[in-house]
């Protein structure tokens, strides 16, 4: 098993995913420059996050066309795995492989810190290892997370369990009080319609060890192994 | 030499806080009749060729593509020939 991450200029989450990946989950995983054309032999990919290309002109909308991308929809569209975390989540959705945008947050302020987030659905095979109404704590750290889509598509969207993780209180109540940016709907994650293409705007690659003050993310990886162990999902 | 200017403004149906937070700043400088802002983007593009039909086409797939995102915002341009 092999995982690839792929490495954007301005990617500064990368080698925090690239350690959790080696380290905590004792598997392979190199970083692929985002000038590579192919993504042959690798099971998963993950965008991590940061700011790529300094997120000029739109957030994740340069990174969109750099040569890699072309190959991470292919293998996106073979059905394998793709996890985008922060900038990657901004990037999937400028690539239209997830419905919806992620706009300047409502406060426009830099949100840096813990929140917590309720499960809403469990479709996608990395929350395998979650349970739905489970809620979980995670940290975020983003400027651009104000997550927003068409009425139809939400609609869409919530009918296909889409919907994967929303913003809410220790509790799990999903209120105006627990949004930090102003997403529709609460929204913090989501995933396409067959569920192999997951993002989400908190970092579950920082709260993966005992010593980061939360182990929450760490069944995100874990299921992306499990899913990479049980059942083969590329054609 | 054709010039484009290219106008990006985020819908009507999308929420603008920075267009909200530059509303209140003018409010509190006075211009009390500032009834909304929005903001956008304003982009200079300039192409080798003088053919404007050619330039439409083009500056049209540029929008499409990259200049807008056409999930949360829309655009307009205008062209001019240049020397």
């Amino acid at each position: 098993m092999r995982i690839g991450i792929v490495q954007f200029p301005g990617s500064n989450c990368d080698y925090d995913c690239l350690h959790v990946i080696r380290a905590v989950l004792q598997v392979q995983a190199d970083l692929i420059w985002h000038e590579e054309t192919q993504v042959t032999g690798y099971d998963a990919l993950v965008l991590p996050g940061g700011f790529s290309y300094g997120d000029y002109l739109r957030s994740g909308s340069i990174a969109r066309f750099s040569p890699v991308m072309r190959a991470v929809t292919e293998f996106a569209d073979d059905g394998g795995l793709v996890l985008g975390i922060c900038n990657g989540f901004q990037i999937l959705t400028e690539a239209g492989l997830l419905p919806g945008a992620l706009l300047r947050n409502s406060a426009l302020e830099f949100r840096c810190g813990w929140v917590h987030l309720r499960v809403e659905s469990v479709k996608s095979p990395f929350m395998a290892t979650y349970e739905t109404g489970q809620v979980v704590r995670m940290p975020i750290a983003h400027g651009d997370g104000s997550y927003v889509a068409d009425p139809a598509v939400l609609n869409r969207m919530r009918d296909n369990g889409q919907i994967i993780l929303r913003y809410c209180d220790a509790e799990g109540d999903v209120s105006a009080a627990a949004n930090p940016n102003g997403s529709i709907e609460n929204i913090a994650g989501i995933c396409n319609e067959n569920g192999n293409v997951f993002a989400l705007m908190p970092h579950p690659e920082r709260c993966a060890e005992p010593e980061l003050g939360s182990v929450d993310g760490l069944g995100v990886w874990q299921a992306m192994v499990l899913a990479l162990t049980s059942v083969p999902l590329r054609v | 030499m054709t010039k484009a200017r290219i106008y990006v403004t985020y819908k009507s149906t999308v929420l603008d806080p920075q267009g909200n937070a530059i509303q209140t700043a003018l409010h509190h400088l006075g211009f009390a009749d500032v009834e909304s802002v929005r903001m956008g983007k304003y982009l200079e593009v300039e192409l080798h060729t003088d053919d404007t039909s050619r330039a439409q086409e083009e500056v049209e797939a540029m929008c499409q593509q990259l200049l807008a995102n056409p999930v949360i915002e829309s655009y307009r341009f205008d062209l001019e020939t240049v020397q």
